[in-house]
């Protein structure tokens, strides 16, 4: 059978740029006098200008990681960290610059918010260009705003949470981030308050040669609930960029988070990006992930489940297609008891493209009367193209339910076949097929990245959606 | 008028010749039976007639209301009129039975069907097929049954409405009931503008259907063409006494 072509991904529609404009751009490189230059600019308080500098010493000390995809093409004396954008901070759209209020119009950052958000974020390069909330919320006492803010106006706060889940020392790019950390979003969601439509920030890198290193801080105290969701794009440029974010939930009792991402970085994006959650007693953590763009990723959102009860479900999809090397995946630790983790993971590599699974579940002598689940689940479009798990399971009790399931698939002649005697072109028969696979995935999104996530993966399956 | 006509048609699968010259005509409003031993080329002439591409024409024309198929592919066929139902239909996760038929009316008519009378229009016929109406929201053929598999295709051989329906061993591996129900929905589905080409190893499925031929496909090409009574003498006697 002859082979078929399926579109890459198409990330051409977040690929627009605007002119390279700032207020300020530092230096390319990173030595202590960025670091405080930054400092500087964000006009810290001492405490964090210290972290800052701490981190930046952790940073020098520590290497880089000796496993999965090689980052021998990330130069930091070639990366800009901070990118101060020609734009305050505005709570209404029409005192956002133009250009930059184009872009994000242009993502459908405020029609989203018209109709389906309770609050929105939008960053552009470094730093928050937009933040605002719905008045309720804020009656109701639910602090979202930019990382900045937090830290002038919540120091307390801050100093108890930041970078505690993550510690400065976890890997080089979270040393890194520390040092050099500009915007994200801090969100607090006071005990019992259910929070009913969800929050969203935006991230987009427009300067070529640059960082972004947005921190985005999530307290849903308990019996509150909260969906966050965060997206993130950049128009494609000829040499590299750096994301380094770091996410960090907390979980109080009995209390329920769900963060969705869609990731579309473009394919000069080094992806190193890092996010944990601390769940309590009772709490509940998901995380709908997924991750179509830059040309490398390592990705492993973790959640530790430290509280009796304590659940977590992390649903995610990748697309790798030529150049890209994502190497994906989730980490559990259950030290409680009663605790349960559901991992469900689907990756789709073509045309050379190389997608890695990569997972820990760790399970204490604590976790008795616990249970965990891992299917991840591959497809390949091509004989080029490669797919890898690699699990680690570190099970310290005899009392946990404990199943690992994984699945390297192709698609065959005869589904091809089966599917063409019904009408349906060769293209749209693979098309069917590969958004089938991921429907299990995209069916947990929010609806506007659903329909973004079936516009990525190219399908033109109409009428198929419910 | 002449609805399928085969000429000199000469096929292989790798390097072995299965079909060695098979003619066979097909007019509107005819139901056509094939029957044969193993091995025969019977599944072979249905895969060729829907150009699955693991078979290779040798020599030969299919025609479908005069025009040559033999070189489009299998959607194109399929859009022109020619539906299969497979031996072993495929498993399709992440689209459901409802789904997945609409979507091919709207690959073959060209157009997006009205989904409440569509809906409506499906879920008559799965009575009519003693068809669960649940599994009109399940993955398309996804923890089906055998049997659940082949209600599934002849569900839509009645709702997509292709000018020529061939059933590839449909019956096989079906309990009585079962091969009662198809035969139902061939029944439903026969009529004047359209015809049925039914490949079988056995009588049941036959019965109470009005066949008008019966052809007997030994070593690749048809020996034999006659009425049902025909194939009522190979239930009894075999095909031994077709072999030269």
């Amino acid at each position: 059978m002859k082979k078929t072509i399926v579109k890459e991904v198409n990330t051409n529609i977040y690929d627009f740029k605007n002119e390279d404009e700032y207020e300020y751009k530092i230096e390319k490189g990173l030595t202590k006098d960025t670091v405080l230059e930054i400092s500087r600019q964000k006009d810290d308080p001492e405490w964090m200008r210290d972290i800052r500098l701490n981190a930046l010493k952790v940073y020098n000390e520590l290497s880089l990681p000796t496993w999965g995809p090689d980052l021998k093409e990330l130069n930091m004396d070639e990366i800009a960290t901070y990118v101060k954008p020609k734009s305050g901070k505005a709570s209404t759209w029409e005192d956002v610059p133009d250009n930059i209020k184009d872009t994000f119009e242009r993502l459908g950052i405020p029609e989203a918010e018209r109709e389906a958000l309770a609050g929105v974020g939008a960053q552009y390069d470094s730093e928050v260009v937009y933040h605002s909330m719905r008045m309720e919320l804020m009656a109701q006492g639910v602090i979202y705003t930019d990382m900045e803010t937090a830290v002038r106006d919540y120091p307390d706060i801050v100093k108890e949470y930041f970078m505690k889940a993550v510690p400065v020392n976890d890997h080089k790019f979270a040393a890194l981030h520390t040092a050099v950390w500009s915007g994200g979003s801090f969100v607090y969601v006071p005990k019992g308050i259910q929070v009913e439509m969800p929050l969203q920030s935006y991230f987009r890198l427009n300067s070529p040669e640059s960082g972004q290193f947005e921190h985005t801080l999530i307290i849903v105290d308990e019996g509150a609930s909260l969906h966050f969701i965060e997206g993130c794009s950049a128009p494609k440029y000829s040499k590299i960029n750096l994301h380094a974010g770091c996410v960090e939930l907390y979980v109080k009792k009995g209390a329920y988070l769900r963060y969705s991402t869609i990731e579309n970085w473009s394919k000069n994006m080094m992806n190193l990006n890092t996010k944990k959650a601390i769940v309590e007693e009772g709490g509940t953590m998901e995380w709908v992930s997924g991750s179509f763009g830059s040309h490398i990723s390592m990705l492993y959102p973790m959640s530790i489940l430290n509280g009796k009860g304590a659940k977590t479900e992390f649903t995610g999809i990748s697309f790798a297609g030529a150049t890209q090397n994502l190497d994906n995946g989730f980490k559990a630790v259950l030290n409680a008891p009663n605790t349960s983790a559901v991992v469900n993971s689907k990756s789709i590599s073509k045309n050379g493209g190389k997608c890695t699974y990569r997972s820990l579940v760790k399970a204490t002598p604590n976790a008795t009367n616990s249970k965990a689940s891992v299917s991840c689940e591959s497809l390949m479009l091509d004989d080029i193209s490669v797919s890898d798990t690699i699990p680690v399971n570190d099970i310290e009790t005899p009392d946990i339910e404990f199943s690992h399931e994984a699945k390297i698939g192709k698609i065959s002649d005869k589904t091809i076949f089966y599917l063409m005697s019904r009408g349906i072109s060769e293209k749209d028969a693979l098309a069917l097929i590969v958004r089938g696979f991921a429907y299990p995935i995209s069916k947990e999104l929010p609806l506007e990245y659903a329909v973004e996530m079936n516009n990525l993966i190219g399908l033109e399956l109409e009428g198929s959606i419910g | 008028m002449k609805l399928l006509e085969i000429n000199n048609l000469r096929t292989k699968v790798g390097d072995k010749e299965i079909l060695k010259g098979l003619n066979l005509n097909i007019n509107k409003g005819e139901i056509h039976v094939i029957m044969g031993p193993n091995g025969a080329g019977k599944s072979t002439l249905a895969n060729t007639i829907l150009h699955n591409p693991e078979y290779e024409i040798l020599e030969g024309s299919i025609l479908l209301d005069g025009e040559d198929i033999s070189k489009l592919n299998t959607d194109e066929i399929a859009r022109k009129g020619i539906f299969m139902s497979f031996q072993s239909p495929e498993e399709i996760p992440g689209i459901s039975v409802m789904n997945f038929i609409k979507y091919a009316k709207s690959k073959i008519t060209g157009e997006t069907p009205n989904y409440f009378e569509f809906r409506e229009e499906v879920t008559n016929n799965m009575k009519e097929l003693d068809f669960k109406e649940s599994y009109i929201s399940r993955n398309m053929n996804v923890g089906f049954s055998g049997g659940e598999k082949k209600k599934n295709e002849i569900l839509q051989m009645l709702t997509l409405k292709p000018k020529l329906a061939i059933l590839d061993e449909t019956d096989s591996g079906l309990d009585v009931d079962a091969i009662r129900t198809v035969a139902k929905g061939i029944k439903m589905f026969a009529n004047s503008e359209n015809a049925v080409l039914i490949i079988t190893h056995g009588t049941k499925i036959l019965q109470g259907l009005d066949v008008d031929y019966v052809h007997v496909l030994i070593d690749g090409k048809i020996v034999q063409t006659g009425t049902s009574k025909l194939a009522n003498m190979i239930e009894e006697k075999g095909y031994d006494i077709f072999r030269q």
